[in-house]
């Protein structure tokens, strides 16, 4: 079970987050070039990639600045839940120990801290879904399942470094089961947001520009 | 009622499959339901942040309905979904500017629009709206001839006012083929009037078709685009027999949404782009402004502020002509908060104003917004170029006690510019 956890489940899960996530991009790619000529006809490189680098920044556009607080919180959750991931000491050992690849790392200290505040970042966006009515409106609960899919790495991790509830071992095995899970999901679920902002923010882009306007 | 006829969802999924895009698709996926386009719309704001107000919530109450369940639904589904998609949208747009992924949620209501209409569920004016363009190719049911006529009026009235004016009709080659909205042969003649009286005084060299001249498109927001590609058609066959150089919509912004980005949609124009180019009433009167075509003998002098028409800075280029000719006009133009393409739909937009009297208090409510940012300017003056806007905001006027005038440009700026002698009307004195 350790073995399959920390090995080939590993390798399966990241080979479906790629191969998933490209399936998907292609699809809908060919899909678009089909049916959005709308798009095609008025594709404009500068107004997409404005629209994304606005909307890529804190306070970046009008609705994060009239936005404040959702905009700390959403960009304390993103950015932490990148960052952590790549640079933890942990990963950077795996990696050099299993495949012989130096990868840089932060402190572990560092890492720690941004656990922590990535885990207070997404309790705040939690929370906000049950007392805000306009959010919880359209809350479901696959909203929830993909809030728990994201949050259980980072809280398994945190616990298992400071061999907290469980034995570490066992911890360290749901860390790994769980990131890979998270993974997984990234192609099929609203995850998928990770790539498709891409896409959707270059198609607003580039419609209102063709109306002269902007949308950041 | 049992002597309704049956749901045919065939038809409804016929149009959720034509519509069935890579971006619709994606907008699907994506929803994070994160609620940020909630405060943007006005709809929201004016009913005291109910959540049922919240853009994405109304996607999901009527389309996404409609998806989910394969087109089975009730026609008392489909009558709670009417008031969603009618009442409670106006297509503004302003929510796609607020949602970090720019879902449109406006397309989405147009969708739903779409599928209720191949049920003839629908506000009943805007369904007899489309009849009417269909028999008679306008709105108002005015037969061209009658049209013709009210033209031929205006302008030998007009003479009063400027010596010679005229309202070339059917001129070949002309720069500026100038198109209406039906009320304006129905109601208000002198808005055409107006319009001549700028553009003689610029010296263009412009006509009115006999036929193709009505340019408001709203079956673009009744969801039978069949009867809007068909309107915005024969607007662009009249441009093309008479070979104008451009076609210059009126001061009204469904018109110039419907003819420059929408109509080459409808009527599958290569390119998406309209065979003829599109130009606007705003657009025109900065040019002359600002080419010095048209003088003033002064400036207006009142405090003054300006309604952006969503289908005009939103949805449309004219944000910023709109402001530059306030400011070439006017000496004391105070803009509204938040403006331009930022500036929140009035409620008269959407096909709104002609859904009638069932739908004015709605109506009321939802202004509210509009109201409170007109009174905070302080202005007493508002200029709208745009017919729906107008309707609406003199509704809010007595509605909210606002004490205020609305204009359009041509008003204005046939008070205000300074006739070249040779134009001016016999006995008239120069100042
Ligand atoms: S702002 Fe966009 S992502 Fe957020 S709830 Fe509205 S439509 Fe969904
Ligand atoms: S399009 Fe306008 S009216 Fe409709 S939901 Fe969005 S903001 Fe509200």
């Amino acid at each position: 079970m350790y073995a399959f956890v920390n090995g080939p489940l590993v390798w399966i899960a990241f080979a479906v987050l790629v191969f998933g996530s490209l399936w998907q991009i292609v699809s809908l790619y060919k899909m678009s070039r089909r049916t959005d000529k709308v798009f095609y006809d008025h594709y404009n490189p500068g107004a997409a990639a404005g629209s994304i680098w606005a909307w890529l920044m804190p306070f970046g556009s009008r609705s994060w600045r009239e936005h404040p607080g959702l905009t700390l919180g959403t960009f304390a959750f993103h950015i932490c839940l990148i960052i952590v991931p790549l640079f933890a000491l942990g990963h950077a050992v795996t990696l050099e120990f299993n495949r012989g690849i130096g990868w840089p790392s932060l402190p572990d200290g560092v890492a720690d801290k941004m656990t922590l505040v990535f885990l207070a970042a997404a309790l705040f966006l939690l929370i906000r879904r049950f007392v805000v009515p306009q959010v919880r409106i359209v809350t479901e609960p696959k909203d929830i399942v993909v809030w728990c899919i994201t949050v259980l790495p980072f809280l398994t991790g945190y616990l298992s470094a400071h061999k907290m509830l469980l034995d570490p071992d066992t911890m360290l095995l749901l860390h790994v089961f769980s990131g890979c899970l998270m993974l997984i999901c990234i192609p099929f679920t609203k995850l998928a947001h990770v790539f498709l902002f891409f896409m959707t923010r270059a198609f607003i882009g580039s419609e209102f520009a063709r109306r002269g306007t902007k949308t950041w | 009622m049992s002597d309704q006829k049956p749901v045919n969802a065939e038809e409804i999924m016929a149009v959720i499959e034509r519509n069935d895009t890579a971006r619709l698709r994606a907008w699907l996926k994506t929803c994070t339901s994160c609620g940020l386009c909630s405060e943007s719309c006005f709809f929201y704001l004016a009913n005291e942040n109910a959540p049922e107000f919240m853009p994405q919530y109304k996607a999901r109450k009527t389309l996404g309905e409609l998806i989910k369940n394969k087109g089975n639904v009730t026609r008392a589904q489909l009558e709670e979904m009417k008031e969603i998609a009618w009442a409670r949208c106006t297509m503004c747009r302003r929510c796609s500017q607020y949602c970090p992924f720019g879902i449109e949620i406006a397309v989405m209501i147009n969708v739903a629009r779409q599928c209720m209409r191949t049920q003839e569920v629908c506000p009943d004016r805007l369904m007899t709206i489309d009849q009417s363009y269909e028999e008679f190719g306008n709105q108002m049911s005015i037969p061209d001839e009658e049209f013709v006529e009210t033209c031929e009026w205006m302008a030998e009235e007009g003479q009063d006012r400027l010596k010679d004016l005229e309202i070339p009709i059917d001129k070949e080659d002309a720069e500026i083929m100038f198109v209406v909205n039906s009320r304006e042969p129905k109601y208000y003649p002198q808005d055409i009037q107006e319009a001549a009286m700028v553009m003689h005084a610029a010296g263009e060299n412009w006509t009115l078709p006999s036929h193709g001249w009505e340019a408001t498109n709203l079956s673009m927001f009744s969801g039978n685009l069949r009867v809007a590609g068909m309107v915005t058609q024969s607007v662009y066959d009249a441009a093309q027999k008479l070979r104008a150089k451009k076609i210059c919509i009126t001061e009204c912004g469904h018109a110039y949404r419907a003819a420059k980005y929408e109509g080459p949609y409808w009527t599958k124009q290569p390119g998406g782009k309209a065979p003829v180019e599109v130009t606007h009433a705003v657009q025109l009167f900065h040019d002359y402004m600002k080419d010095g075509r048209i003088k003033l003998k002064h400036k207006f002098k009142e405090a003054i502020t300006y309604q952006h028409p969503c289908n005009l800075s939103r949805s449309g280029d004219l944000g910023p002509a709109g402001e530059a000719l306030m400011d070439m006009l006017c000496e004391n133009y105070i803009p509204m908060e938040p403006h331009a393409e930022w500036s929140h739909c009035c409620c008269g937009g959407g096909g709104f104003i002609p859904m009638g009297a069932d739908y004015k208090k709605t109506r009321m409510v939802a202004g509210k917004v509009k109201a409170e940012q007109i009174q905070k300017t302080g202005a007493k003056f508002v200029l709208v170029p745009c017919h729906n806007c107008t309707d609406q905001i003199n509704d809010l006027n007595k509605e909210y006690d606002l004490g205020i005038k609305v204009m359009s440009f041509k008003e204005l700026i046939c008070e205000l510019m300074d006739l070249p002698p040779h134009m001016k009307p016999e006995g008239e004195e120069d100042e």
